[in-house]
């Protein structure tokens, strides 16, 4: 009976529909994970809050000095700041910020850096060795500080902060798919394609890149959380989104640091946000590698 | 291994010759300039002569490579130049701002190591235990909170409640060292809370695949004490993969430098490339950058190398 199953299953078209295979997946995976399904939810609760800003809170940069340093209320429930801005509204615009950066820096970081390791495992020799000397040096310096430096070549704004988060996580996608990619690539399966005349592309992406996709969404998952952490620090130190959009890490920099004895929620509830939201990524990140991973089943 | 430790040098040297073409083509396609910042910002008013002049003066209006080989032949003959901005040598500045930025690291590591391991272990003998999942809460919690805000948390709370800020002025080890120890424990704190994080992570995983194998078993089995098959047995085979994390934290320390060195007021490296960076001083940002990867380069290297003396299954060939 279960072979029958096995062979049944392996008959294309006899599966079940995509979207039950998904939903039944997204139902194990809360019940056996229950720290994942938990970073899921906050993640979730996040992706609403930012497309719901413009229907929950008010302009986050409209300023009322007249009701400055207010705290915590009905009318403000996260009080106000120096110039009277709404911080409810500059938290819940900052999430759009800090999901946009997020997923985009790691689509294009990781995704190409995974792309250009697939390459280099597949093509190897020459073209290899460049790319991973190249990457050797990229490693060498330290995210931050290459981060900073590409902003400061770039100038400000928020499609150049996904520009620079992405650049620094190439290095890490790349060594992870290239190492898969090396043991695929001499597999039987990779092999068997060559004889039998497919191309290179067609190899690469057909044959080989499917069994790259689990160690990379480990490290993209694990990218988010970190991209979301530099996107705020390149905005904490001036250096990220101009200061005229709300961002987290844009609420704790120098302007507003003078006024956070004065009040403290201008600096508790950005870094609240900061916190849960990489919290959230990390927790479903974990999850997604325990899953993932069977060498960590179980750990 | 003196083979393996010879080509590693070579490699690191190849990395380091990489990193400086590559700051050096960053810096040079942005759109600030050294020369607006010296003739008083993007507002100023000067005319086309000063500037060109002030170029030529520089050396800026040599083509590129030549100024990168200017540079590089400098810098290999250890003539780190001076600022462009005010004109001060590098080199004193390096050695003042140096034993900051490393007393930073040294005390970051020691407290992420002393935190992490222990933890780690705790987590993987009581794996699953309501033990096990609050310190796992508790230890991610290091990883998802940035270290730029527990350090404003730590400033807010010592000036509402404790009357308390950072020292403005830095004090030295020899001449003041409980002062000293203060100025750098909390930064330290702050930056050794995420880093705690990743050690405590790896630990937990590594001891659970160690305390797994069969010579476990046995150890148990032929009736050694609890202690000695978890730290004679199972954690000495189950640092190995945290040496590297080690490893990586040392050379990320350098990085975060940047950011707690701005909030503590400290003047080490860090606070000086943000600063040189933000003024476009071109040597000053090159030596800064080159020194960071130096830095990292020979961390890996020396984590590499311990592999051999941890674990004697290594051979380096």
């Amino acid at each position: 009976m279960a072979a029958q199953e096995g062979i049944d299953i392996l008959r294309r078209g006899d599966r079940a529909p995509l979207g039950v295979r998904m939903y039944k997946g997204t139902v194990t995976f809360l019940r056996r994970k229950p720290l994942g399904a938990a970073g899921a939810l906050i993640i979730l609760f996040m992706i609403v809050l930012a497309l719901a800003a413009p229907l929950i809170a008010g302009d986050p940069n409209e300023w009322n000095l007249s009701d400055n340093f207010l705290a915590p209320s009905s009318q403000y429930w996260m009080g106000t700041n120096d110039v009277g801005q709404d911080i409810w509204a500059q938290i819940v615009n900052g999430a759009r910020v800090s999901l946009y950066v997020g997923i985009l820096s790691v689509a294009f970081g990781s995704g190409s850096g995974g792309l250009l390791g697939l390459a280099s495992a597949y093509y190897g020799g020459k073209v290899d060795v460049v790319m991973q000397r190249i990457m050797d040096a990229l490693m060498s310096i330290p995210t931050l500080i290459l981060a900073l430096a590409i902003m400061a070549a770039l100038g400000g704004s928020v499609n150049n902060v996904v520009l620079a988060i992405g650049i620094v996580q190439i290095p890490r996608a790349n060594r992870i798919v290239r190492s898969q990619a090396l043991a695929v690539k001499e597999s039987e399966f990779a092999l068997a394609a060559r004889s039998i005349g497919a191309g290179d592309m067609r190899i690469m992406l057909q044959h080989i890149m499917p069994q790259c996709v689990a160690p990379w969404l480990i490290i993209a998952s694990a990218g988010l959380g970190t991209a979301i952490i530099s996107e705020a620090s390149l905005s904490f130190l001036g250096m990220g989104v101009p200061p005229t959009t709300p961002t987290w890490g844009g609420m704790l920099s120098q302007r507003g640091r003078e006024y956070f004895a004065l009040a403290p929620q201008m600096a508790i509830f950005p870094g609240i946000a900061i916190s849960l939201a990489v919290y959230g990524f990390n927790l479903f990140g974990d999850a997604l590698r325990d899953v993932l991973d069977p060498r960590l089943r179980g750990t | 291994m003196l083979q393996y430790t010879l080509r590693r040098l070579f490699l690191g040297l190849l990395t380091a010759l990489l990193v400086s073409i590559i700051v050096f083509v960053i810096l040079r396609i942005a759109p600030g300039d050294v020369v607006d910042v010296i003739l008083g910002g993007e507002d100023a008013f000067y005319s086309q002569e000063t500037e060109e002049l002030l170029r030529e003066q520089l050396g800026l209006n040599k083509p590129l490579y030549e100024q990168y080989f200017i540079f590089m032949f400098d810098f290999v003959r250890l003539d780190w130049g001076e600022s462009l901005v005010d004109s001060k040598p590098i080199w004193p500045q390096i050695q003042q701002k140096l034993p900051i930025t490393l007393q930073l690291a040294i005390m970051t590591v020691s407290l992420a190591v002393l935190f992490g391991i222990p933890v780690g272990v705790i987590m993987a003998l009581r794996q699953d235990s309501s033990l096990d999942y609050f310190l796992r809460i508790v230890s991610l919690g290091g990883l998802s909170i940035p270290s730029f805000w527990t350090g404003t948390m730590i400033i807010l709370i010592g000036t509402l409640y404790f009357n308390w800020s950072p020292r403005l002025e830095y004090v030295s080890p020899f001449e003041d060292p409980r002062g000293n120890f203060i100025m750098f424990l909390w930064p330290a704190l702050a930056t050794g809370w995420v880093s705690q994080a990743t050690k405590a992570r790896m630990m937990r995983s590594t001891m659970l695949e160690v305390l797994r194998q069969d010579y476990i078993r046995t150890a148990h089995a032929k009736g050694l004490r609890y202690m000695v098959v978890v730290y004679r047995h199972a954690m000495k085979n189950a640092l190995l993969p945290v040496v590297t994390i080690i490893g990586i934290t040392v050379a990320l320390t350098v990085g975060g430098s940047v950011i707690m060195e701005t909030i503590f007021l400290l003047p080490g490296m860090g606070s000086f490339l943000v600063y040189s960076l933000s003024r476009w001083d071109y040597p000053a940002v090159q030596t800064l950058v080159l020194f960071f990867a130096g830095w990292i380069v020979v961390t890996n290297l020396l984590v590499d190398l311990s592999y051999g003396w941890l674990d004697p299954r290594v051979r380096y060939d």
